[in-house]
C-alpha cells in the first residue's frame, strides 16, 4: 500500500486537541517538580541549603545528589552526565537540585529559595582555551580536553598537491544550534503498586529514557516502563537530556511515593539541553586543471561542551563523510571532539554531515569559479557514481548510486543553467541582487558502524479479524507510526483500517534502539515486513485446507485472504475465527537485522553504511543591498528516498527538513557568552517563520533499495543537510562575497 | 457573576481564577489541554484561541479580560457528532500535521482570519500565521490547508444558499 493522500493515524487526534503530550497527563495526588540551576560555570564544592526552599508553602521535598539511590551521572557512550550535581558544576545547563511541591507555582517559588554556593574555577569557554597547554580538564573521565579523534587515510595527499593547478586553502565555521521542538521536556511518573514506576516522557529514545531511568534509581530495567505518548518534535534533541528529566521525576516520584509531574520552562529547555555541534572546518583542496580532486586535506574540530554525549558519533559521521558526495582518491582528515564548560552539544537531525556539507559545497562553487568551470560540470566530475569508491574505501555498490540523476531533475525543475546565468554577483541596477544555488550530497542511512543496528515488529491478530501492529521505532511526530501501517497493510493486502497500531513501551517490545539516524522508515518498515511475512506463512499453513489449496498457494489480497485461482476466500473475521479453533495464536514477532557495515578505526576506512540516500536542493534568492537582507524566492529539494510509502508526509519532511536548515544558514544563533545563554526563548532565538518560507518544491526520486525490504530508505536528515550551502552559493553568486561563517549575516559594507 | 463562554458553554468564574493566564485557566481548571504551551511569553503562537473571533494567545491573556468574551478553543472546533470543522479536515487532508503541537494554534489563527477573509490569497495566509511557529512542516502544507479548507468553506456556504439545492 501507498498513498498519495495523506495518511497519519494521529491527525484526527491532533486536529481535535485530544492528541495526549506529557504536559496533558495528569494523576489524582500528583505533585510538581522543577530543577534548580546555579550560576556557576564552573565549579566545585558545591553547597545546596535548601531549608528555607522546604518551609516555602506547599514544598514536599527537595532533592540532590545525596538522595540518588542509583548513580547520578549517565550517558550513552561515557557516564558523565550529572542528572544531579554532586560536587562538581561544569557548565551553566547543571542541575543542582529538584523541588518537588503540591503545585508547580509553589515548587517554582521554593526553588528560588534553595541557596547554591561553591567555588568558581576557570571555565574553558572556546576550542583554542581548551587546547592551550596546561588549560584545565573538563571531563571527569579524559586526561585532555581532546574527547574524541577521529581519522581518515585514503591514499596520500601530500605528494599531490605541488602537481595540482589549483590549491584552495578555506576554513568554516558554523554555530551552535538549537532543536526548538514546539513542545518543551515534560514527563508525568507514576510509581505502581507492583513496584514499577511508569513514565510519560516527552522523549524520543524510550529504552535511553529507561536506563537512564533505572541508572538514577539503580534499579533494574525491568522497574522501569516508558510508554510511547504524543511527542511535539524531537530532530535528535530528545534522547539523553529529555531521559534524564524523565529520570529526574521518576526519581522524585519514588522519593515521595507519589505521581509527580515535571514540565519545564522554555528557558530551562534551552538553557539544559544539548546543541547542534559548532565546528570549525579547515581544507586544503588540490585540484587538476580538468577539475578533478586530486588531493584534500581537512582539520575539524566540534565544541562538544562540558560533557561527551553522543560526540564520538556525531564526529565520526562527520569523518565518513568528511568530502560530500565525493569520489577522492587522496585524502586525509582528522576530526576532533573538543571539550569545553559550554552548555554540551549531542545529537541533531543531521548529525555532523551539515557542518561538512556547509564547506564542501561552497569549495565545490569555489573551485569551479577559480577554473571557469560551471559548478555543475564540476560536481559531475567528481561525484560517487555507480561502483565507485567512497573516501572510507567503500565501493558504491548493491543499490543504486543516483546522484546525477537527482542533480539533474532538480537543476531542471528549478531551471538552473538558464537563472544561473542571471545571477548579479553584485552587480544590479536595482536594489535587489539575484542568486541562484545549489548543493547537492550523500547520506549513509541508518546508523552505518556507528552501532548496533536492529529493529523489532509485533503483530498480533484478533478474533474479530482486527489486527494490532507495534514496532520498536518510536513516533516524534514524523509520522513513523503511519508508515508502518501503510507497510502492513501492503503486505497483508488489508483495509488500513483493519489495522491500530499498539503505542508500546519498553516493558512490552524489544529494546529497537533510538529512532534518529533516518532509521525509522528503513529499519521499522523491514522489520514489519519480516513480521508479516512469518504472519503469512501462518496463516497459510493453517488456512490451506479450508481454501482446498496448498499453503504456498493462499495468497492476501482486497482485503481477504485467497485460495488458488480465487475459488475460495476467506474473510479475516473467518480466518481468525478458523485458527481459534485450531487452538493456534495469530501472532508473529520479527527482527530485521541491518545489512553487515564495517570499519576500521585507525584509518578510518570500511563500508561505513549499507545503503545512502541521494539529495539535490537548489534555492533562488535575492539580497537587498542597502539592507544585506536575504529575501528567499524559491526552493527546490530533490532526493532518492528508495520508495516513498506516504508521500505527503514525505514531502512534509522534506519541506519541515529545508527550513530548519535555512534558519540554520540565516538567523539561528545560540549565543555562548561566557558559558550562558542570552537566546533563551523564541524571542531571541530566531527560527523560521511562515512569512520567512518560500513556496518549495519537492521531487521525489525512487530508486527501490534491495538493502531495504520495502524499497525505502528514509528523508528526516537529507531533508535537512545541503540547504545551508545552497544558500551561501546563492548569496555569493547574488553578492559576489564569500561567506564562510554561519549564519551567514550580510553587512550593507559588505555589498559595497 | 463574571462569566466566560468557552464552546458554548457558559462557565462562572471564581475570584481567584481572575488572576490567572487564560491558558492556565483553560487547561488546568477547564481540562481543555488542547490549547499548548510552547513558550508562556507570547511567541510562538502553541496557546492561540478565538476571543470573540480574533485569535488571541491564552498564555499573554488574562481571564479577567476574557470575561464576558466567546472563546473557542480547537476542541470546540469539532461539531456535535464528531463533525470536524473544514479547517480540521483540511490539515488532515493536505498533510499539514506532523507533531501536532502547533496544530491547534494554526488552525485557530486560521479560523480567525477566515472570519475576516474567507477567500485568503497565499500571500495573506501567511500574514495571519505569522505569529504561530512551526518546526515540523516548513509551513507549505499548512498554508495548503488553509487554503483547501476556504474552498471547501465557500462552497458549503453557496450549496446553503436558497435556490442552489440540486
Amino acid at each position: 500500500m501507498r498513498t498519495d493522500n495523506a495518511f497519519r493515524n494521529d491527525a484526527r487526534a491532533k486536529v481535535t486537541g485530544r492528541a495526549t503530550y506529557a504536559d496533558d497527563v495528569s494523576f489524582a495526588g500528583m505533585l510538581h517538580a522543577v530543577p534548580v540551576y546555579s550560576e556557576y560555570i564552573s565549579a566545585k564544592d558545591l553547597h545546596i541549603d535548601a531549608t528555607a526552599a522546604l518551609a516555602s508553602p506547599g514544598c514536599v521535598r527537595v532533592i540532590t545528589a545525596a538522595d540518588v539511590p542509583g548513580s547520578a551521572v549517565f550517558g550513552q557512550i561515557e557516564k558523565d552526565y550529572p542528572m544531579l550535581v554532586a560536587d562538581r558544576i561544569r557548565s551553566w545547563g547543571d542541575v543542582c537540585a529538584i523541588v518537588v511541591a503540591d503545585t508547580r507555582e509553589a515548587a517554582k517559588a521554593a526553588a528560588a529559595l534553595v541557596s547554591i554556593t561553591a567555588t568558581a574555577m576557570k571555565p574553558v569557554l572556546t576550542i583554542d582555551e581548551a587546547l592551550e597547554p596546561g588549560a584545565p580538564v573538563v571531563s571527569s573521565w579524559g586526561d585532555s580536553n581532546i574527547v574524541t579523534h577521529h581519522r581518515l587515510r585514503h591514499g596520500d595527499p601530500e605528494p599531490l598537491f605541488a602537481g595540482c593547478e589549483l590549491i584552495l586553502e578555506e576554513d568554516f565555521t558554523t554555530q551552535a544550534i538549537e532543536h526548538a521542538y514546539m513542545e518543551p521536556e515534560a514527563a508525568v511518573c507514576v510509581p505502581r503498586s507492583d513496584g514499577v514506576v511508569e513514565i510519560y516522557g516527552s522523549m524520543q529514545h524510550p529504552f535511553s529514557t529507561r536506563r537512564f531511568t533505572a541508572a538514577l534509581l539503580g534499579e533494574p530495567l525491568s522497574n522501569v516502563e516508558v510508554y510511547t505518548i504524543a511527542v511535539g518534535g524531537g530532530f535528535g534533541g530528545k534522547d539523553d537530556n529529555a531521559a534524564a528529566v524523565c529520570a529526574r521525576t521518576a526519581l522524585a516520584a519514588r522519593l515521595t511515593g507519589r505521581p509527580v509531574k515535571m514540565r519545564y520552562d522554555r528557558e530551562w529547555s534551552m538553557r539544559e539541553t544539548y546543541k547542534r555541534h559548532p565546528y570549525r572546518l579547515h581544507y586544503k583542496v588540490g585540484v587538476s586543471s580538468e577539475g578533478k580532486v586530486l588531493a584534500v586535506k581537512t582539520t575539524m574540530q566540534a565544541d562538544s561542551g562540558a560533557y561527551l554525549s553522543v560526540t564520538p558519533w556525531v564526529t565520526w559521521r562527520s569523518t565518513a563523510q568528511c568530502f560530500g558526495p565525493y569520489s577522492i582518491d587522496n585524502i586525509h582528515a582528522d576530526v576532533y571532539g573538543i571539550a569545553t564548560n559550554n552548555i554540551f552539544t549531542g545529537a541533531m537531525r543531521g548529525f555532523g554531515a551539515p557542518q561538512v556539507n556547509f564547506a564542501v559545497e561552497q569549495l565545490m562553487d569555489m573551485i569551479g569559479h577559480k577554473l571557469k568551470i560551471h559548478p555543475l560540470g564540476l560536481r559531475r566530475i567528481n561525484m560517487v557514481k555507480q561502483d565507485s569508491v567512497t573516501v572510507t574505501g567503500q565501493k558504491m555498490t548493491g543499490h543504486t548510486v543516483s546522484l546525477e540523476d537527482v542533480m539533474n531533475q532538480v537543476v531542471h525543475e528549478i531551471g538552473y543553467r538558464k537563472k544561473y546565468e542571471n545571477c548579479s554577483f553584485g552587480k544590479s541596477e536595482t536594489d535587489e541582487l539575484y542568486g541562484i544555488g545549489l548543493a547537492i550530497s550523500y547520506r549513509g542511512a541508518s546508523l552505518g558502524a556507528e552501532g548496533m543496528d536492529f529493529c523489532s515488529c509485533i503483530i498480533n491478530g484478533q478474533y474479530d479479524g482486527s489486527i494490532l501492529l507495534e514496532t520498536g521505532i518510536h513516533e516524534n511526530g514524523q509520522g513513523s507510526e503511519s508508515t508502518m501501517v501503510l507497510v502492513l497493510a501492503e503486505e497483508l493486502g488489508v483495509d488500513l483500517k483493519r489495522i491500530r497500531y499498539r503505542r508500546s513501551s519498553t516493558s512490552a517490545i524489544p529494546d529497537s534502539g533510538t529512532t534518529v539516524a533516518t532509521r525509522g522508515t528503513i529499519m521499522g518498515g523491514s522489520s514489519v515486513v519480516i513480521a508479516a511475512k512469518q504472519y503469512k506463512e501462518l496463516l497459510q499453513k493453517h488456512l490451506a485446507e479450508r481454501l482446498r489449496c496448498k499453503p504456498e498457494e493462499v495468497t492476501f489480497h482486497d482485503d481477504k485472504i485467497w485460495g488458488l485461482n480465487f475459488a475460495y476466500s476467506l474473510t479475516w473475521e473467518e480466518a481468525m475465527r478458523e485458527l481459534f479453533l485450531q487452538r493456534i495464536t495469530p501472532y508473529a514477532f520479527g527482527t530485521f537485522q541491518a545489512p553487515p557495515v564495517s570499519w576500521d578505526d585507525t584509518n578510518g576506512q570500511g563500508d561505513a553504511y549499507f545503503t545512502f540516500v541521494y539529495s539535490c536542493q537548489a534555492v533562488e534568492l535575492s539580497v537587498n543591498k542597502k539592507t544585506g537582507k536575504v529575501t528567499m524566492l524559491n526552493i527546490v529539494a530533490g532526493h532518492d528516498i528508495g520508495k516513498a510509502i506516504n508521500k505527503a508526509m514525505l514531502l512534509g519532511q522534506m519541506y519541515g527538513g529545508v527550513v530548519q536548515g535555512m534558519g540554520m544558514a540565516l538567523m539561528e544563533d545560540f549565543v555562548r557568552q561566557d558559558g550562558k545563554s542570552t537566546t533563551l526563548n523564541f524571542d531571541k532565538y530566531l527560527i523560521p517563520r511562515i512569512t520567512d518560507v518560500p513556496e518549495m518544491t519537492g521531487i521525489i526520486v525512487e530508486n527501490h533499495d534491495p538493502n531495504s525490504l520495502t524499497g525505502a530508505k528514509g528523508i528526516g536528515e537529507p531533508a535537512l543537510e545541503l540547504i545551508a550551502p545552497a544558500i551561501a552559493n546563492a548569496v555569493y553568486n547574488a553578492t559576489g562575497v564569500r561567506y564562510k561563517d554561519m549564519p551567514i549575516r550580510i553587512r550593507p559594507e559588505d555589498l559595497a | 457573576m463574571n462569566t466566560i463562554n468557552i464552546n458554548g458553554t457558559d462557565f462562572d468564574v471564581k475570584d481567584e481564577e481572575l488572576e490567572l493566564t487564560l491558558l492556565d485557566y483553560l487547561r488546568e481548571r477547564r481540562f481543555l489541554t488542547g490549547t499548548k504551551n510552547g513558550c508562556e511569553k507570547g511567541l510562538c503562537g502553541s496557546c492561540t484561541v478565538a476571543i470573540d473571533d480574533k485569535a488571541l494567545r491564552a498564555c499573554k491573556t488574562p481571564v479577567k479580560k476574557a470575561v464576558g468574551t466567546k472563546v473557542v478553543t480547537i476542541e470546540g472546533m469539532e461539531g456535535k457528532g464528531g463533525t470536524l470543522h473544514p479547517l480540521q479536515k483540511a490539515f488532515m487532508d493536505a498533510g499539514a500535521i506532523q507533531c501536532g503541537f502547533c496544530t491547534p494554534g494554526m488552525v485557530m489563527s486560521s479560523y480567525a482570519l477566515l472570519v475576516r477573509d474567507p477567500a485568503p490569497s497565499r500571500d495573506a495566509i501567511r500574514k495571519a500565521l505569522r505569529g504561530n511557529l512551526c518546526r515540523c512542516t516548513g509551513y507549505q502544507q499548512i498554508v495548503d490547508a488553509v487554503e483547501l479548507a476556504a474552498k471547501v468553506i465557500r462552497e458549503q456556504a453557496v450549496s446553503a444558499r436558497p435556490g442552489c439545492e440540486e
